[in-house]
């Protein structure tokens, strides 16, 4: 599903050159979930955002359901992240100013469905998540479990191929945390949706499938 | 989506109530002076009545006496239209008439000023005044010399207390006249229509007028054709050079039959000379720049505002990113919240105009005044609107748009 080949990226500026990542080679098959491990600082976050083409190698080759994408431009990777990725952030970045369906629908304002299209399928993905009584709240009225719900509503309902989630229990409790893991667990079962998590909880990280540890930028056994 | 862009932009709106205030008040600010000026020049310049004919009809204003040394200009004089302008080719009908000049009255010890113009018989045809009381003087009662005057309505107030005027007496700077007719007023900006009192320019109490070149009178030419005024004006300029100048001191006259516009655009940009042409679209376009300059100081701090606010956005611009939205979408749905904010603060310029145009109507500065927002000044207004938000909207909208999506879900703008 996802293959990295030989993924390096550099940070330049005018006075200091930073190698955030060099020599990774990583595959993540269709179905998996998988956790991103390592210390602060050792390119767990930036090996994220290089999956979700939120940003371009420095070099090396990435491929996402067999697609090789380092040639392709804004509008195409944009049409490429809407149709195959779903994001789920630490920090759970909803728009305070939209209610919670209008949050989730999001990437389907994009897609250029219909209205009625789009509100049914983000009242599914709430009801997914178990958010349906909660869709004309507003983000400010939500607890940080269930803003990370939405998010994750949000992540899924157009039906991505695969889930990134940056640290998706970091600012929750443990009981919160335990109930997101359940959710993704429950996507990659069911949905076969690829689910690739950085994590710096050892317990979450037992709970996937594989481990991927990162030191220095680089991949460790 | 537009729907959604829509929601969404009312949202930001009433998110930051200050700085939506802020950009509001620049925006409706502007636009009401915009909006105010352009309804000045539309009460001035479009053909409203009794200008019904206005396409059609062009104006001598102008006139300028030349020597080596010396120079005399003004407005057109008697005998310049009467001797040189009568007849000209394309030429339907023409009227002279005088600037308007205060005349005075007594009436119950009080002194009464009126605004008088001198004219003939066919400055009721060329014009159409809808008569409230009886009708206009003709060219018999010009050329018999008959003591007869039309009156406005507001003449008809002061004088006869709003009663039926026909017929009943009127004394100004010592001469009485019969009124014969009752018109509406018209206000003060409409220099070729506007007037108290009109009587037939044969009353005048001398005839020096009849021997001036550079004077105090304006010919109005109704013209057959418009798109053949150069006929009219290459015979016009040749007479004038078989005037014989009145003074040794000059040399030629130089005057041109040309609209309104034109001999405002003259006064203001010509060459000083009293021929050439285009100047009306010369001002046109000194007024478009003025108003483009106008609009791009408030526009410059509108972009100032809405840059500063990237910072705030960026964790929404990076999500959006992140879901699939491209750099020209993003584009878009910004400039549609910006056209938002700016169609809302034209709503309230609108409005505001409107009632600042009430007030200044009220009063009594502009005499007669009947300024007035219309379909066209809403037209130009919105329209005003919609560039001021493209333009102050773009940059922004561009600047946001390119925010990279890792470094804005950071919440840096870079």
């Amino acid at each position: 599903m996802i293959q990295l080949t030989g993924i390096e990226k550099v940070y330049r500026t005018d006075r200091i050159e930073t190698v955030a990542l060099t020599g990774i080679n990583m595959t993540v098959g269709e179905g998996e979930l998988i956790s991103i491990m390592g210390p602060s600082g050792c390119g767990k976050s930036t090996l994220l955002n290089l999956i979700g083409l939120l940003d371009a190698p420095s070099s090396g080759e990435i491929a996402l359901g067999g697609e090789t994408v380092g040639t392709y431009g804004d509008r195409a990777l944009a049409k490429l992240r809407n149709r195959e990725i779903g994001f789920v952030f630490q920090t759970f970045h909803l728009i305070p100013d939209l209610t919670v369906r209008d949050n989730v629908e999001i990437p389907l304002l994009y897609r250029r469905e219909s209205g009625a299209a789009r509100r049914k399928a983000a009242e599914a993905a709430l009801e997914r998540v178990g958010l349906s009584s909660r869709m004309h709240h507003f983000p400010g009225q939500l607890s940080g479990g269930q803003q990370q719900r939405v998010a994750i509503a949000r992540a899924i309902v157009g039906r991505p191929r695969v889930l990134l989630a940056d640290e998706p229990t970091g600012n929750l409790d443990s009981q919160m945390g335990d109930e997101v893991m359940a959710l993704l667990k429950d996507l990659q079962r069911h949905d076969r949706t690829t689910v690739v998590m950085v994590t710096h909880d050892p317990r979450q990280a037992e709970q996937t499938e594989r481990i991927v540890r990162l030191f220095d930028g680089r991949m460790v056994a | 989506m537009i729907k959604s862009y829509l929601l969404l932009a009312w949202k930001v709106l009433l998110r930051r109530k200050f700085f939506t205030f802020i950009s509001l008040f620049g925006i409706s600010f502007t636009l009401v002076v915009l909006m105010l000026a352009t309804s000045l020049l539309d009460h001035v310049f479009a053909g409203y009545p009794p200008e019904t004919k206005h396409a059609s009809t062009v104006n001598i204003a102008y006139a300028m006496l030349k020597g080596e040394h010396s120079r005399r200009n003004g407005f057109a004089g008697f005998a310049l239209l009467d001797k040189y302008a009568r007849g000209l080719p394309n030429v339907e009908m023409m009227t002279v008439v005088s600037m308007p000049s205060g005349a005075y009255s007594y009436l119950n010890g009080q002194r009464i000023k009126s605004f008088m113009k001198r004219t003939d018989g066919n400055f009721w045809r060329i014009l159409d005044f809808q008569f409230i009381e009886g009708g206009p003087f003709s060219e018999t009662d010009v050329k018999d010399h008959r003591m007869v005057a039309v009156i406005n309505q507001s003449t008809r107030q002061r004088f006869f207390g709003g009663q039926p005027a026909r017929g009943k007496s009127l004394e100004v700077d010592g001469q009485r006249f019969t009124v014969v007719g009752v018109v509406p007023d018209v206000p003060i900006l409409r220099l070729v229509p506007f007037g108290d009192i009109w009587v037939p320019h044969t009353t005048a109490k001398s005839d020096s007028y009849t021997k001036d070149l550079v004077g105090d009178f304006m010919g109005v030419l109704l013209l057959k054709d418009p798109s053949k005024i150069a006929l009219t004006r290459d015979e016009f300029w040749s007479r004038l050079k078989t005037v014989p100048m009145p003074d040794p001191m000059f040399t030629s006259i130089e005057s041109t039959p040309e609209t309104l516009f034109d001999t405002i655009g003259r006064m203001f940009i010509g060459d000083g000379t009293g021929v050439g042409t285009g100047y009306g679209d010369k001002l046109k376009l000194a007024l478009a720049i003025a108003a483009a300059l106008f609009m791009l100081l408030p526009a410059v701090n509108l972009i100032n505002l809405n840059t500063s606010r990237i910072l705030e956005r960026a964790s929404e611009i990076g999500v959006r990113k992140a879901f699939g939205a491209s750099s020209w979408t993003l584009v878009g749905q910004f400039i549609v919240e910006n056209l938002v904010l700016t169609l809302v603060g034209a709503a309230v310029g609108f409005v505001l105009a409107g009632w600042l145009l009430g007030l200044l109507n009220g009063s009594g500065l502009i005499e007669y005044a009947d300024l007035r927002l219309n379909y066209r000044i809403f037209f130009w207004g919105a329209l005003l609107a919609v560039g001021f938000g493209l333009l102050s909207g773009v940059y922004p909208a561009w600047r946001m748009s390119r925010l990279h999506p890792v470094q804005a879900l950071k919440g840096t703008a870079r």
